[in-house]
Order: C-alpha cells, then structure tokens, then sequence
C-alpha cells in the first residue's frame, strides 16, 4: 500500500484523525478512480441508458403522450411494419444514406488529395472548406430551403441560364420525384468537409518514403494512389465511413427542416417519422418502435468499431 | 516530393490544375453562406422577382430585414437562452469529463476497460435515438418547455465526446510528472488540478469549442423540447418561429441565420486549428 503510506507520510501526524483516515481512504488508486466517474456514471446511466430502457418499455405499449397505456407485446412492431409510410422510410433511409456516404467518400478523399498539395492560403482554403460542418445546420439548410425554392430557385435560375434545363425547371422540394436528390446534395455538402479533413490527417500520416519507392517502381500517378494511397488509407477510411453512416442513417435536421418527410413521405427518415408520429402525433410508444429501428444498424457499427477497428 | 527533377513549366501546370479543381468545391462549400447574406440585404420587391439575377443586389442595400428581427422578434431573448444554455451545459460537461477523463486515461482499477468502452458506445449513440423517451424524462423532472430541459439533457452528448477526447489528451501527458508530484507529498486530487490539467489546456480548449459549437447548434432536442417561444434557442427560434402562418419571410429568415451563426463563425475564424485537431482526435484516435 505504498499509496496510503505516502498519504500518512504526507498529513505528517504520528496519529490518524477520523479525516485524515478519510482522506487516506480517499487517496487510494481505485477509490479515487471510482469516484471521479461516478458523476459521468450517474449521468449515463440516468438520461442515457434508462431511456433506452424507456424506449423499449414504450415500444411495447399502448403508450400516448400524457396517458401512459398498458402493455401490448409487439403491436407496435406489427403496426409499423405493415404500415406504408414506415415501408417507404426504410426504402428512403437505405437510399439516402447509401448513396449521401458514396458521395461523400469519393468526393472527401478527392478534397483531401487537393487539400494535402502545397499552395497558398492554405490555412484559409481549408478554413472555407471546413465551414459547412461548423454552422449550425439547421440554419444552413433552411438557407438550402430558399436556394430549391418552388418559384425563385437560384439552383434552377442558374441552370437555366447555363442552358442546363428548361425553365421552369423542378421543383426541387414539391416534387416527389426529385426531393430525394435535394435531400442527399445538402447532406452531402455538410458532411464532406468531416471526410476531407480527416482523410487529410490520413494522407498527412503516410510516410513519403512509399511514395518514392513507388516512383522509383516506374509508378505513375494513378499508380501511386491505387497501390499506395488508397490501402495505407483504408484504415482511416473506415472510421469515417463507420461514423458517417450512424450520423447520416439517424440524421433529423435535414429532413425536417427541408422537407418534413415530404412529399408525400418520400423523404421520411426513421428519426423524423419517429418525430411526427410520436410527437406531432402524441403515439410515442409507436414513435419509439420506430427510432428502435436505428438500434439494429448502431449495434452492427459499435461491434465492427470494436471488433476490428479500436484493436489495431 | 523531388521538385527538383520537375520542370517550371509542369509545376505550374500542376498549381492551375490544383487550383481549378479545388474552385468547384469551394464554390459548394461557400455559396449557401453568401447568398444567406445577400438575401438578408435585399428588398423583397427584388427578392420576389423572376427577372432579378439572384446573385447580386441590384435595387440597393437594405437593413430593414435585421430591423425587423431585432425589434419585432423575440430573436435576442433566443440568443440569450442560447448563450445561457450553450455555457452552462458546456461548464457542466467539461467538469464532469475532465474527472472521469482522466480517471479513465490514467487511474487503474477494475472495470476502467468496460467503462471506457460504455463512453465510446455512448459517444455513437445518435440524439434522435433517445429523444421521445428522453421528452418524458423532461416532463417528469418537471422542467418541461423551460431551458432547464436542454441544460440537463446536452450532457448526455456531451460529456461521452468530451471525455473521449479528454482521454487522448490525458494518456499524452508522460505518467512521471504525476508520480513526482504524488511522491512530494501532493494528493491526488492536487496532482489533477495542479498538473495535469495545466498540461492538457489544449485539450480543454478543444473540448469547449466543441461543447460550446454543439450545443449552440443542437436542432433535435430544443425543437422538441421546448415549445414556448419565449424559452426557445436561437437556432430553433429562426427556423421554426419566424415562417408566419405557412409563409417564409425569406429576408429575415436569412437576416436571423446570419446572426444566428455569428458567434460560431467568429470562434470558428479564432480558434481554426483546435477544430481542425479535435475533429481529427475524435474520430480517429477511436
């Protein structure tokens, strides 16, 4: 017990008073360890796991905002399932969030290849790149709102002058044919700047010895990304893709500042039918099964970050 | 790389073919900000017609819209709340992780595996998951519709993500500063306070700018839990109490994003490379 030794050593009294015994209690490696993570514990446990656990409770139960109702198995799940507007938002979320990472990879590894090249105002042009990211979104998108306006688009009006389409061109949030695709560039736009920078931390970490080596090898630029760049990003690529998809799968304030889920469900997400049947709605315990929905696919991430990733 | 061997002529080629490929990018990332602000400085005669060119101001300069935000809205009672609860929750959380951060970084006792684990899955754990048990919570507690109902419930993001990245901060600190301070006779808690914390200031900064820009900009929790106007965020106040009826008031809609995002810009401008490093700790020193 070198550690309450120490602490004797240190209150520099032959005899121990009752605090000073607390205070050499207090001074041992594991009891100040637990102590200092009982608030986070107290915190976690209290407004993070027992909603969890309320959320299943809810989901199980005849439960309505103001009236807690009574146990109903899984009606719920039943419910939702065979309901068309949930069959809609699973097709929207798969198609969403697939096609908002793609995008957002490509595009993220290409912004960070321009961004790691030596040039002038570097710090600045990585500062505007980060921007999207940093605002907060809700207030960047509604201005997305006003650029897909339904009669004074400035997205359209510039296609339209380009010779792009004819005027007056889609409505871009009015028409269930291309909400989806409004939906998918805003989310992209706010979360490339996470795959750029951080793919940029990759790049920076490779050695640039590989790259000479490859030089050397007769390898040409293509070359050199596929056979050194891309294998020795590949870790990196993965948390950020891991991340991305939980934040794009679960993603809310796009959606609901957008377009609510409209046109005609089109672009419902889980968290915002979640939103609107268990809030606007008040049916929370069909609203929870709902959001439960997101648990499956948050699971599979944590065990694969986990797993595999957290161990190199 | 071996610049020397290249010839002027294809460094240059490659400077023009860098920068003409990065024009576009900045093009997306930057043009929703600008036109935010012109649309806050024009008059709505321009605004609502189809032969203006929606990229400049052709009729004149105005500031009725930022007039009509500051003195017929409630928006500074939202930024106030926003403030109040942006600098609270982020106080709170930054103490809580400061102590569990460095318990998990650098204390051993059983059970500080599993805990650090429980925070890593908590930090991945998306808003929109909790926030219909969580609406309950905040009746039951009796803070319902009041800007006590987000002070309590940011944390729970908070504090996983604050920890985590205090946790890298703490490990990079070498153990034998501590064990020199414990050995003249410091207490433990002395060590934290006096040492270590002093050591981890980049850390702590980083952790604040980040509380502070996710709090501010929180969408999902303020806009379902708090209905009052009066006890609104600024962000929800702009994007859910300023569309009258079924109208989008679009110059000061815009007017109230600008100033809304105010004071994220000027930290963000300030502080630019303590994002960019914690951005890059959080997620990948998973």
């Amino acid at each position: 017990m070198a550690v309450s030794q120490r602490a004797l050593e240190a209150t520099g009294l032959p005899r121990l008073g009752r605090l000073a015994r607390v205070r050499e209690w207090w001074e041992q490696e594991h009891v100040f360890g637990y102590s200092l993570i009982v608030p986070a514990l107290a915190l976690l446990v209290g407004l993070v796991a027992y909603p969890f656990g309320m959320a299943i409770y809810f989901s199980l139960s005849d439960y309505w905002v103001g009236s807690p109702g009574e146990f109903v198995g899984l009606q719920n799940f039943r419910d939702i399932v065979g309901n068309e507007m949930f069959q809609q938002t699973v097709y929207n979320s798969f198609v969403f969030s697939i096609i908002a990472v793609v995008f957002k990879t490509v595009l993220g590894v290409w912004l960070a290849m321009l961004l790691f090249r030596d040039f002038r105002f570097k710090r600045l042009i990585r500062g505007a790149v980060l921007l999207p990211w940093v605002i907060p979104t809700a207030l960047s998108v509604l201005a997305w709102g006003w650029m897909f306006d339904s009669l004074y688009s400035v997205v359209n009006w510039t296609a339209i002058h380009l010779g792009l389409i004819n005027p007056p061109g889609p409505n871009w949030l009015g028409m269930t044919s291309y909400a989806m695709t409004a939906v998918i560039a805003v989310n992209v736009w706010r979360g490339l700047p996470f795959f750029a920078i951080i793919v940029l931390a990759g790049l920076v970490s490779i050695p640039r010895e590989y790259y000479e080596a490859a030089e050397v090898d007769g390898a040409g630029s293509w070359g050199r990304f596929r056979n050194v760049t891309l294998p020795l990003l590949k870790p990196v690529l993965a948390v950020v893709i891991l991340f991305s998809t939980i934040f794009t799968f679960s993603d809310f304030n796009i959606v609901q500042v957008l377009t609510r889920g409209g046109p005609v469900n089109t672009t419902h997400l889980f968290a915002t039918l979640a939103y609107q049947i268990g809030l606007t709605g008040g049916n929370l315990g069909q609203g929870a099964a709902v959001s439960l929905f997101l648990f499956p696919m948050l699971a599979a991430i944590v065990f694969i970050q986990l797993r595999y990733i957290r161990r190199e | 790389m071996n610049v020397g061997v290249r010839s002027r002529g294809a460094r240059i080629r490659s400077a023009v073919f860098g920068y003409a490929n990065m024009m576009p990018f900045l093009a997306f990332a930057l043009f929703p900000f600008y036109y935010m602000v012109i649309t806050s400085l024009k008059k709505d005669a321009e605004l609502y017609s189809l032969k203006s060119v929606p990229f400049l101001i052709q009729t004149g300069v105005i500031t009725d819209h930022y007039r009509y935000l500051f003195f017929k809205t409630e928006f500074l009672t939202w930024v106030k709340n926003s403030l109040i609860i942006s600098v609270t929750a982020t106080s709170v959380s930054l103490v809580i992780a400061i102590l569990a951060g460095y318990s998990l970084a650098r204390l051993r006792f059983r059970g500080v595996g599993a805990f650090g684990t429980a925070v890593f899955i908590t930090y991945l754990v998306p808003p929109t998951l909790l926030f219909l048990p969580l609406s309950q919570v905040v009746v039951w507690l009796g803070i319902s519709d009041t800007i006590w109902a987000l002070i309590v419930t940011y944390p729970t993001f908070l504090v996983p993500f604050s920890t985590w990245l205090l946790m890298g901060y703490f490990r990079t600190i070498p153990r034998e500063v501590e064990e020199c301070a414990l050995v003249d006779g410091a207490s433990r808690m002395q060590t934290l306070v006096r040492i270590v914390l002093p050591m981890a200031v980049p850390g702590i900064v980083c952790v604040t700018l980040f509380g502070f820009t996710l709090t501010w900009n929180e969408f999902t929790y303020a806009l379902t839990f708090v209905s009052q106007t009066a006890n609104k965020t600024a962000v929800v106040g702009v994007t859910a109490d300023l569309i009258r009826g079924d109208i989008y008031y679009w110059g000061s809609l815009m007017a109230g994003a600008v100033v809304a995002s105010l004071p994220i810009v000027v930290i963000y401008v300030w502080f630019l490379d303590y994002y960019v490093s914690g951005l890059t700790a959080g997620a990948v020193k998973g």
